[in-house]
């Protein structure tokens, strides 16, 4: 690897997504209808900026390690991204949550919950819950990029997460955050073509597909046997039913992550920025190839890098990539791929980083700045743009901290974390503020608390994975996990929280008072 | 089929395509529908995209 070359070729890339904005800024900024000249955007480049959105660095690294270690029943997640991520989230949540978010003036989720049950508090909780969980999610994005710099340059992994951060975090110093379009195009197009040339090179690597999927087959008898005994019966074949392998696939991996993008508070305002339902029409037929390339293709690459290993060293991946699921990726990139492609691949991690942390800080700082203080402190006059800053600021040294201290193989499981919460939290919640109009502002604050707090719960009491080093449990209880039985110390959080969460929203609405007429139509205005 | 013999894994592979087909059919179908007709309502767009625009030039 040759560091001048890569290191030229990053300063080459940041230079243009700085000739980029700095365009697309002066362009908005010339025009005197720059509204409604920014209307008018070309599907290709709007394709690619959702995309950019779409996928993390947690996805490419993080989600296809877990491939090369629970193999290619991953590939539900890419169903479920399809299907819930855009179908569902862009048909049924994204038109209404538009119309709603302007018929009420809301710029952030927590403000949009908040405007839609008349609650100041509801705004305030919500900004608290989310400026406090996603520096985790953050974190485990920069890690992502991190373990890649690692690995190519085989340099300490505190100086490779110093490295991606510097310059993230001057990405969204200067200016990343009005995520202008154009910049958003480029890093999408870099993302999707890196994937799909991965795909194909693996592919021809290993002689074929069929012939990649037989020798994939054929390493059943590679599964150590402590997997064996968990339910891990190959990497073509799903977990054995009702195993702890199964359970922590189907429950922590797919189903925490594939339902709760619905309720992603970046993703939410993104609905609200769109500039009419045929963009959001036009949306889905774009999202869903590109999340199909960008997650099908890595979820399936991430499986087969265990035949690449077992062919030229003998070793499954994990082994590899010495126990850490977040070293799989990078260690196959840097071993089995041309070096243009390593380059490239850099660049489609800074894009995936840069495009996903932009939009995290943002919601970060506004959720700290005008959800929560600028309500909580009301009669307080702050200047909203040193406030904003500040935030976002604050934001971005929690969660490259967060990220300096975690373990390794933690980036699929800190995403899943924090999509968790969010779901036991606000998918109950926001669900009902769309589509159900019998629910109240009383209900809807103790379903936003029951979800919290149950999740909190489950994760220091229950799920062995967090209680056992948080050590709560067994400083209390003198156990590390109060769930006795199986499988309830390995189903995820998510799945105990939300129907906590669901029950309160409903029982609380049925016997509080409901929310008036007038206000109603006001939300529901043009909506169709 | 393609060296992947279990249902379970194949299932998620079809239902990932049969996702992606029904994005695409969806997406082309209605192309260039939803644009909005009615000055009010585009009005009521513009007048949140330029209040979102100042927040966002705060940060």
């Amino acid at each position: 690897m040759n560091t001048f070359t890569l290191g030229l070729v990053v300063v080459i890339y940041l230079l243009v997504i700085a000739y980029l904005g700095y365009r697309g800024y002066s362009q908005t900024k010339s025009a005197k209808d720059y509204l409604l000249a920014g209307r008018e955007i070309h599907p290709f480049v709007m394709a690619m900026s959702y995309g950019a959105t779409f996928i993390s660095t947690s996805a490419i690294i993080g989600f296809g390690g877990i491939a090369g270690v629970y193999g290619m029943g991953l590939i539900w997640l890419t169903a479920l991204n399809i299907i819930v991520g855009v179908f569902i989230a862009f048909i049924f949540f994204g038109r209404v949550t538009r119309k709603m978010g302007h018929n009420l003036d809301a710029h952030t989720f927590p403000e949009f919950l908040g405007n839609r049950f008349q609650s100041k508090k509801i705004q305030i909780i919500s900004g608290a819950v989310i400026f406090i969980s996603m520096p985790l999610y953050a974190a485990v994005v920069l890690i992502g990029g991190a373990r890649f710099i690692e690995s190519i340059f085989e340099i300490d992994f505190s100086l490779a997460l110093t490295f991606f951060s510097i310059i993230i975090a001057a990405y969204v110093i200067a200016g990343g955050l009005k995520g202008v379009m154009y910049t958003d195009a480029l890093q999408g197009s870099i993302m999707f073509l890196s994937l799909f040339f991965l795909l194909i090179v693996t592919y021809q690597k290993l002689g074929g597909v069929s012939a990649a999927h037989h020798a994939l087959t054929n390493m059943v008898d590679m599964v150590p046997d402590n997997l064996k005994t968990a339910g891990h019966e190959g990497w073509t074949v799903f977990p054995k039913m009702n195993s702890a392998w199964w359970w922590t696939l189907t429950t922590n991996i797919i189903l925490g992550v594939g339902v709760g993008v619905l309720a992603q508070p970046q993703l939410v305002v993104r609905f609200m920025t769109v500039k009419s339902n045929r963009e959001l029409n036009r949306a889905v037929l774009i999202g869903g190839i590109f999340i199909f390339v960008a997650t099908g293709f890595i979820f399936t690459v991430g499986a087969l890098t265990n035949v690449y290993f077992h062919n030229e060293s003998g070793q499954l991946a994990i082994q590899f990539a010495k126990g850490n699921v977040d070293l799989i990726i990078p260690e196959y990139i840097n071993a089995a791929m041309p070096e243009w492609f390593v380059y490239l691949f850099m660049l489609a991690l800074l894009s995936a980083g840069m495009s996903t942390l932009s939009s995290q800080f943002h919601a970060m700082g506004t959720s700290l700045g005008r959800d929560f203080i600028e309500n909580v402190f009301p009669h307080k006059k702050f200047n909203s743009m040193m406030l904003s800053k500040l935030s976002i600021i604050v934001a971005i040294i929690i969660s490259i901290i967060i990220g300096y201290k975690l373990p390794g193989s933690i980036i699929a499981r800190g995403t899943a974390i924090f999509f968790g919460v969010c779901a036991a939290a606000f998918l109950p919640v926001y669900f009902a503020a769309l589509y159900w109009k019998r629910v109240t502002k009383t209900a809807a604050v103790w379903s936003i608390l029951s979800g919290v707090v149950a999740s909190v719960f489950a994760l220091g009491f229950m799920h062995a994975k967090e209680s056992e080093p948080l050590g709560i449990c067994q400083a209390l209880f003198g156990k590390p996990t109060l769930a006795t039985d199986f499988p309830w110390m390995i189903i995820d959080p998510m799945v105990i929280a939300m129907p906590v969460s669901i029950v309160v929203l409903i029982a609380v609405s049925l016997f509080t008072q409901k929310t008036s007429d007038e206000h109603l139509a006001k939300c529901y205005h043009g909506v169709k | 089929m393609l060296g992947i013999n279990d249902p379970g894994v194949l299932l998620g592979y079809l239902l990932s395509i049969a996702g992606l087909i029904a994005c695409v059919v969806y997406g082309v179908l209605n192309w260039n529908k939803g644009m909005e007709t009615s000055t009010e309502e585009i009005q009521r767009d513009l007048d949140w995209e330029e209040k979102d625009e100042h927040i966002k030039e705060d940060i």
